[in-house]
């Protein structure tokens, strides 16, 4: 039985004139929740009848159907490209998410990552059976310790979140083994939220540090707060504002006189990779992001990869396990023990994210030390060449230039009724994904650009003609098409008040709407 | 460069443009002695064909499961994933998409999401699920942090038969969070009293199921006696295709589950991405970490999804959400809910009753060899043997032979010399009557 014709027409009129019968517009379908497809026996794999055998499952076998649907393999597969065509993904358009760095995912890698020798491995296999696992960990190793020019690496971190706080945690194990308790840790204003979530996950209390009215760091106030309490203090480079903190090398010099460490965001690398080393700039901790600056694929959320590079006062307090290479043989360090005892322990099971790895590693091998310069300059020229061809309709929060993405807030929309989001929302129409949104907080109705270096000059021209037209349609009074929008997405703006207010955070069978347990 | 589309002619006309002589004048602000205008000693750009080569080789100095008969579980297990699972996650549209922050054009991800939520919280037996986490043993530590929220405690005792490795994260994170995690000893051979450790200011018992030898617990009475404490039950899973054949944690009581998904959908891939389910009570949802989908209407009435309850998560409420992730395992838990598409209610059952049979008749073959002890009464697809002499060189000399035989103790508690004897061993639909008999002569040869 399928619902998806029934709910389409029971909705209002959709925005094409032409009323369809099955609620499906051309190749725009609506598809039914996969629970409504259901039949029940039906499955979608073959598998033999299991031998028989008394079972041992100590009384705790099932007693209840779980309620999943039965579906054979064409449905299941017709279910799943259909709610793929809804989506927006890098590999139909430009994806401008500002501090999202959604670039080219190469197919290459894919395939690499696949290979049975890497994918079909489990991780407690014995190390004599994972040595090319292993290599590739130490090859990983490598490429990131030169481009970062920081000594230590810490593999394990799951995504960048998680790379922020095995960060904290090294630097507060590093504090600690000095018999130091601090307590603070400072933050940019301009931060990712994961910043001040994370410090205080790792047991910090956080205090923001404004920005200058260059949209840097306000050296002044961090050099006034600093002082016996402050663990760290937490910045990115190049900043969310979309612009190097040029004086990175006075602040770092000032946390570190203070006894404190710098820890870096890296979420922003892509404009420094291959150009410029963090090492260089007195930063003590960064988390890279794998799945932004290596171009691993976002997957839709995940997942993601966040080693974090360290420098030296840092790296023996590092997660387990550690990789050591002992002539020709690589070995894992499990436990605390030997070059690991100072470890902080372990952040999450087995060794770290290796479809990442792998992909990652391809990414590097495939550009080369050469390739990986020219992606930071093309980055921060694409940045640069949208900035100076919209600068002058919208408008930029800050003088340029900037470095890999370009910020605006919402001045040039004054008086014309339409906001950030209605902006960003008719971007959808013109066939774009919109721009960060209200983000980095410390400008009005931010719009944060970032198009990356894998966008051809049509493409970007595309774009910035986009970008010029709603600009002029806004200006010209036509709010209305702002307001409305999207109106040729497959939905158009959907109520998250409502969501929120009331969360339906699940199906359950319409007979019994509350009894599904 | 192959992904770099901009031509020299391009980047002088762009240059021209933007206002500036070189690309230089744009790194201008970084301090000069970071400035570098040679590139870094590393090799120079390669193409596809050498790339493969190099990685090709890495691939093939290890011992993939597929070419070896394979024992291992532990945490990360090998199950046939249908090939519709890769194909369909290989689409460009789940693939190359970022979160679904733009709700109107992301209904492809956020529907499969509320599908997932759903079909987890079925198989779990909870009311609600999130989007998913980082792994088991990361959702471990969260269910531990949302325990202490919403009990206002500090305390979480940790059962012996908990993965090593979940234990040892969930004690990172208590020890910096300023928790206590009693973690209680390894418990091998079972009979461990749980409750005589909880006390008035315990938040939760953390208790696998099935736990890290494969024995199978009746959670009812622990949950009786952690909520009559004013403590919650955090319920472990780490084998998902047990759910299809074992009682769910909701229906003994759990409050809260945490669990790795990674058997469904997921490959081995040296034990990451792997992902991170994580179930509750509905009541508790407002102190949930994690994305969550949620139901709702467009501007024309028509149902759709979007990202919900935002005011828990970082990008909203910085120092105050409920935890700090971000990304999270959106493509793992695609191939989860697509894998659990295709089997159904029927291919689950069917699957998990294939992977017990196949366990106990290899338990049986292997419990009758000379010197070995099974140390579980139950379990369901994977078992623990004493084999009275340390794991760990039988294992080094059987795969040598081509048989990754399991996970000695020493890998998991390598300072426990009492548990250097054991050998975790773990069957499923994948398994022969070829592997199972490799085994059993290969480890009745080296204990010879």
């Amino acid at each position: 039985m399928s619902h998806s014709s029934d709910l389409a027409r029971a909705a209002s009129a959709p925005a094409s004139p032409v009323v369809t019968a099955t609620g499906h517009r051309g190749l725009d379908r609506e598809e039914a929740l996969i629970f409504e497809l259901d039949a029940e026996g039906r499955s979608g794999v073959d598998l033999p009848e299991p031998p028989p055998v008394t079972p041992r499952l100590g009384g705790l076998a099932r007693r209840r159907p779980i309620g999943l649907p039965g579906l054979a393999e064409p449905q299941v597969v017709r279910h799943y490209v259909r709610l793929s065509r809804r989506n927006y993904a890098i590999d139909l358009g430009l994806y401008p998410l500002g501090s999202c760095t959604m670039k080219h995912n190469p197919r290459l890698n894919e395939k690499l990552a696949r290979l049975p020798g890497f994918a079909d491995l489990h991780p407690l296999q014995p190390e004599e059976t994972t040595q090319g696992a292993l290599r590739l960990m130490h090859e990983l190793t490598h490429w990131l310790t030169t481009l970062c020019g920081m000594p230590g690496v810490a593999l394990t971190p799951a995504a960048g979140a998680q790379g922020e706080l095995c960060g904290l945690l090294c630097i507060r194990a590093a504090l600690r083994a000095g018999g130091d308790q601090r307590q603070v840790v400072l933050v940019a204003d301009s931060a990712h939220g994961t910043n001040p979530a994370t410090a205080a996950m790792a047991g910090y209390r956080v205090e923001a540090v404004p920005a200058n009215a260059r949209g840097r760091v306000d050296l002044q106030a961090l050099k006034a707060r600093l002082g016996p309490d402050v663990a760290a203090m937490m910045l990115t480079n190049p900043n969310t504002c979309g612009l190097f903190e040029d004086e990175i090398a006075e602040a770092a010099a000032a946390v570190h006189a203070a006894g404190a460490f710098v820890y870096c965001d890296g979420a922003n690398f892509n404009a420094l990779v291959g150009r410029v080393r963090p090492g260089d700039l007195g930063i003590d901790c960064m988390h890279l992001n794998l799945h932004k600056t290596f171009s691993t694929p976002h997957g839709g959320g995940g997942p993601g990869s966040g080693p974090v590079m360290l420098a030296a006062a840092l790296a023996p307090y590092a997660p387990l396990p550690f990789l050591l290479r002992e002539g020709e043989r690589l070995r894992l360090v499990e436990r605390r023990e030997g070059e690991a005892a100072a470890s902080f322990g372990r952040m999450k099971a087995f060794h770290g994210q290796m479809g990442m790895f792998i992909r990652a590693l391809a990414y590097m091998l495939s550009h080369g030390g050469d390739g990986l310069k020219q992606v930071a300059e093309d980055a921060v020229l694409t940045a640069n060449y949208v900035l100076a061809r919209v600068g002058d309709v919208l408008s930029p929060s800050f003088p340029g230039p900037c470095m890999h993405e370009c910020l605006f807030d919402d001045r040039f929309l004054k008086g014309t009724g339409v906001t950030t989001l209605d902006f960003a929302k008719a971007l959808i129409d013109e066939g774009f994904h919109p721009m960060t949104m209200y983000f980095p907080l410390v400008v009005h109705g931010a719009l944060l650009i970032e198009p990356t270096e894998t966008e051809s000059l049509d493409s970007l021209e595309e774009f910035i003609a986009a970008l010029r037209h709603l600009a002029a349609e806004a200006t010209a009074g036509r709010a209305e098409r702002f307001t409305g929008a999207p109106h040729l997405a497959p939905r158009r703006r959907l109520d998250e008040t409502a969501a929120a207010r009331k969360p339906v955070l699940r199906w359950r069978p319409p007979d019994r709407p509350r009894a599904a347990e | 460069m192959r992904y770099l589309p901009l031509t020299p002619r391009d980047r002088a006309h762009m240059l021209r443009a933007i206002g500036v002589p070189s690309i230089d004048a744009l790194y201008d602000g970084v301090p000069a002695a970071a400035r570098r205008r040679e590139a870094l000693p590393l090799p120079a750009h390669q193409g596809e064909i050498e790339v493969e080569r190099h990685l090709a080789e890495l691939a093939a100095c290890n011992l993939g499961a597929g070419r070896a008969a394979f024992f291992l579980g532990a945490g990360a297990y090998r199950h046939h994933v249908p090939a519709a699972v890769d194909h369909l996650i290989q689409r460009s549209e789940f693939l190359t998409s970022y979160t679904p922050y733009q709700p109107e054009i992301s209904q492809g991800t956020l529907q499969y999401l509320f599908e997932f939520q759903t079909q987890v919280a079925l198989l779990t037996g909870m009311e609600v699920a999130n989007a998913s986490l980082y792994d088991g043993a990361t959702a471990t530590s969260e269910a531990v942090l949302m325990a202490a929220r919403l009990t206002r405690r500090h305390k979480a005792v940790l059962s012996g038969g908990l993965h090593p490795h979940y234990r040892d994260t969930v004690a990172t994170l208590t020890d910096f969070a300023g928790f206590r995690a009693t973690a209680l000893p390894a418990d091998a051979d079972g009979g461990q009293d749980l409750v005589a450790s909880l006390d008035g200011d315990t938040a939760c018992l953390v208790v696998q199921n099935p736990d890290v030898f494969g024995r199978l617990h009746d959670l009812e009475p622990l949950a009786g006696a952690a909520q009559a404490r004013g403590a919650l039950l955090v319920a472990v899973v780490n084998e998902p295709v047990s759910l299809g054949l074992v009682r769910s944690p909701g229906e003994m009581g759990a409050d809260i589950v945490a669990a790795e998904g990674q058997g469904l959908g997921g490959g081995l891939n040296f034990g990451g991405p792997h992902l991170g389910l994580f179930a509750t009570r509905e009541r508790f949802v407002r102190q949930m970490p994690g994305r969550l989908c949620g139901e709702t209407v467009d501007a024309d009435g028509r149902r759709g999804y979007v990202l919900t309850l935002s005011t828990r998560e970082q990008h909203i409420r910085r120092e105050k959400a409920t935890s700090n992730i971000c990304t999270n395992s959106g493509l793992m838990a695609l191939a989860f809910t697509i894998h659990l598409s295709l089997l159904g209610e029927a291919g689950l059952r069917r699957l998990a009753e294939l992977n017990h049979a196949k366990a106990v008749q290899l338990a049986d073959r292997l419990a009758g060899l000379p010197g070995v002890r099974l140390a579980n009464d139950s379990f369901f697809n994977e078992f623990t043997l004493r084999l009275g002499r340390p794991a760990a060189p039988l294992v080094a000399a059987l795969a040598g032979r081509g048989v990754l035989a399991g996970v000695p103790g020493s890998r998991l508690w390598p300072e426990r010399a009492d548990l250097a004897d054991l050998l975790l061993v773990c069957a499923s639909e994948c398994t022969t009557a070829a592997d199972m008999t490799a085994l059993v002569d290969g480890l009745k040869e080296a204990l010879r």
